[in-house]
């Protein structure tokens, strides 16, 4: 079993969170992990990305490989297209379609949208309204990290149990809004894969 | 061996270990890779337990000196700097390598290879053979964690600084960490002999001659090193020698094979000699794979390079700067290329930018308004921290960032020449790291100048350390020699905006050194100050 993954966003929009809970469900897993971050300046509402890898034997290398990874997880759409060269032939690609705009000369997002669409395999969706939907506007990152859940070979109680463990202490009712979120996410791409 | 694996960066992996190790410091200065080190520790219940120092220093330069004295002492210690930084501490680390240690001293440098967050990306391997001490460069975030024990074994069996070497990717990445079982701290041990750390030129050349001597036991250990191997393989048309890191791309080419060249890979330097000698006379030519600038390269090929057959970032298998990466290693092995679809055409750039709501904004637009506006080629010396982000559109206000607190030295320079206005705008506690010496020199000649101490209570770009400058400002600056009266504070908020531009300008008009401090806390801090309260 191996799933590289390319996480992807704008600095502050929760991509590390995505990260924490399905490698806490990786490593309760048994299974080997690796997590490459961007830190310092590049962090300042730019573009950041995570590169995470998940196998059953030794992982070499912290960056994946372009053309390798299993999946691109976007929270952006446009920057879920910067890390194309990244995906593999067979690879998925998920994102969010709401953009964030910080930048003056942000593409018009018809064109975004349709070149994910031309992508072979994708699931595009609204998480922002999604997470809305079920009453946490601030679980797009965690509907996101759902619908990628399900191209994980993972079992799903253990990234559940990870949600449980990593927002446990800010509270029963935050957990359950997350899982809601989480749960959202992957019934979504379920349907749509 | 305890069997707990635990998830660390690379940076938290070399913490742990230093606390495991049973140091009873830890003496840095923020910097992007690298932070996260002395973070951690600070963070570590276990660390405040066991009382280690762990507070931040002025400058990696006192960090050094400071290790050096925990050090003196016998006990364990850990200097931390990313790779700019060990500049800063140059002259204490290089004679550290004179004076030898007492207690284990290890000077963790972390490189940022590809400047992710960076002036430059000078690879320390060379400061390292410059001070002729050992070095360890690990593959893994394991061999990080295990290589701090080791560090400090050969610290102390030669009473000698180590050097630990990282890059970025293995700082900032996260991987499973098997701990061991935590030694406790040494005991109060000063130096058998009292002139050991004395360098009078007399004193120096004894002991610069024992530091030449004992290079051959250096080169031993690192040809005896458990982190210097040899694996063979049956194809000798190439040999590969692999650094570090580079190790981890090599054998990402090789995951459903193995790989068919016989490897040297290095963790441990000197570079072990007979390793090498060996690869180099059973293959036809060498491949070189190392993070950073052609270290191990250009020592193989010497002057003449005519004896081996190299091949790396000199002779352009490999690019001359930047990271490494998988591809770029699969490229030069000559296997196929296996890269993805292109970024298509629309995708816009989004370069980081100054938070909404920072102070910086604030000060941007008033400095603008007066400089640009009124003198027009007034010329802005800047520094490093996230108002270099100035340079950016819609600010474009500085015209420099050369090194920590050169904004001052510089616009004293430039006024030293004729220019005016001469400006410099420097963070608070870049201005505690280096701005404080500089400002010095313009106060004793009253050059023509006006600093701005951009005060926004922390060390933001690297994440919002403590600053040394935090409630100083003012009084370091008067202690200086500044006089009161040009000493001006202002809060840099939108309401304040005319109040601004009039100081500015009533300095501009000043002809001596005048400082202005606007100070309004990072948004950042005070985001996770409130989010804290909430909790």
């Amino acid at each position: 079993m191996k799933s590289d993954i390319i996480l992807a966003g704008v600095g502050g929009q929760g991509i590390l969170t995505i990260a924490t809970v399905i490698g806490y469900a990786a490593v309760e897993s048994g299974l080997y992990l690796k997590q490459a971050e961007v830190h310092g300046m590049s962090q300042r509402g730019g573009n950041v990305q995570s590169h995470l890898r998940i196998a059953d034997k030794e992982i070499f290398s912290d960056l994946i490989p372009d053309g390798g990874a299993d999946l691109i997880v976007s929270v952006e759409p446009m920057e879920a297209l910067r890390y194309l060269p990244y995906l593999s032939p067979q690879g998925w690609l998920i994102t969010n379609t709401t953009p964030f705009k910080n930048i003056p000369n942000y593409p018009e997002i018809d064109k975004i949208l349709a070149e994910i669409n031309k992508q072979p395999r994708h699931i595009a969706l609204d998480a922002d309204a999604m997470a809305k939907a079920v009453g946490n506007v601030r679980g797009m990152n965690i509907v996101i990290a759902g619908a990628a859940s399900v191209f994980i070979d993972i079992p799903f109680e253990k990234m559940e149990a990870g949600i449980g463990t990593i927002f446990a202490r800010k509270g029963a009712d935050v957990v359950e809004k997350n899982l809601a979120a989480f749960r959202a996410g992957r019934k979504q791409a379920e349907e749509n894969r | 061996m305890s069997n707990k694996k635990i998830m660390l960066l690379g940076d938290e992996a070399i913490a742990q270990a230093a606390i495991d190790a049973g140091i009873s410091g830890i003496y840095a200065y923020p910097g992007t890779p690298s932070s996260e080190i002395t973070e951690y520790v600070q963070h570590s219940q276990e660390a405040a337990d066991s009382n280690i120092h762990r507070q931040w220093s002025a400058n990696e330069k006192t960090a050094v000196e400071a290790s050096l004295g925990m050090s003196y002492t016998g006990k364990r210690t850990m200097a931390c700097m990313k790779h700019v930084g060990l500049n800063v501490a140059a002259d204490p680390f290089i004679n550290s390598g004179i004076t030898g240690v007492n207690g284990g001293f290890l000077v963790t440098v972390a490189d940022d290879p590809a400047m992710h967050s960076s002036q430059n990306e000078q690879d320390s391997r060379f400061l390292g053979k410059f001070a002729l001490v050992p070095m360890l460069e690990p593959t893994n975030q394991q061999e990080a964690y295990d290589m701090v024990f080791h560090g400090y074994e050969l610290s102390e069996k030669y009473k000698i600084p180590v050097l630990l070497r990282i890059t970025t990717r293995l700082a900032h990445s996260r991987a499973g960490i098997e701990t061991r079982e935590k030694l406790p701290q040494k005991e109060l041990n000063l130096p058998a002999d009292g002139r050991q750390f004395v360098l009078l030129p007399g004193i120096a050349r004894r002991r610069y001659a024992n530091l030449i001597k004992i290079q051959e036991k250096f080169l031993q250990e690192a040809e005896d090193s458990p982190f210097n191997r040899c694996i063979d393989g049956k194809n000798k048309s190439v040999g590969i020698i692999a650094c570090g890191i580079a190790f981890n791309y090599l054998m990402e080419n090789f995951t459903t094979s193995r790989c068919p060249y016989p490897v040297v890979k290095i963790g441990q330097y000197p570079v072990p000699k007979q390793k090498i000698e060996k690869l180099v006379n059973e293959c036809d030519e060498i491949l070189l794979l190392e993070e950073g600038m052609p270290f191990v390269e250009g020592y193989l090929r010497g002057i003449l390079d005519r004896d081996v057959k190299v091949k790396g970032r000199m002779s352009g298998e490999l690019p001359p700067d930047g990271e490494l990466n998988p591809n770029l290693v699969r490229a030069a092995l000559g296997m196929e290329d296996i890269g993805g679809a292109p970024i298509p055409d629309l995708i816009a750039p989004r370069p980081p930018a100054l938070c909404l709501g920072c102070s910086h904004i604030d000060t941007y637009h008033a400095l603008n308004e007066t400089v640009k506006d009124v003198f027009g080629d007034g010329h802005v010396f800047a520094d490093i921290g996230c108002y270099t982000l100035g340079a950016l559109p819609p600010f474009q206000a500085i015209n420099s960032c050369v090194d920590m607190g050169a904004s001052i030295t510089m616009a004293k320079g430039a006024a030293d020449a004729g220019l005016f206005p001469a400006v410099a705008v420097i963070g608070d506690s870049t201005f505690t790291h280096s701005g404080m010496t500089g400002l010095l020199d313009a106060v004793i000649e009253k050059t023509n100048i006006v600093v701005f101490i951009l005060d926004n209570s922390t060390t933001a770009m690297t994440g919002g350390q403590a600053s040394h400058a935090f409630g100083r400002l003012e009084s370091i600056c008067t202690g200086l020699g500044v006089e009161k009266e040009h000493v001006r504070l202002i809060n840099p908020i939108k309401k304040n905006h005319e109040k601004f531009v009039e100081i500015i300008k009533e300095e501009l008009d000043y002809k001596g050194v005048s400082v202005i401090i606007p100070t309004r806390e990072c948004i950042q801090t005070l985001r996770k100050k409130t989010k804290a309260r909430k909790a």
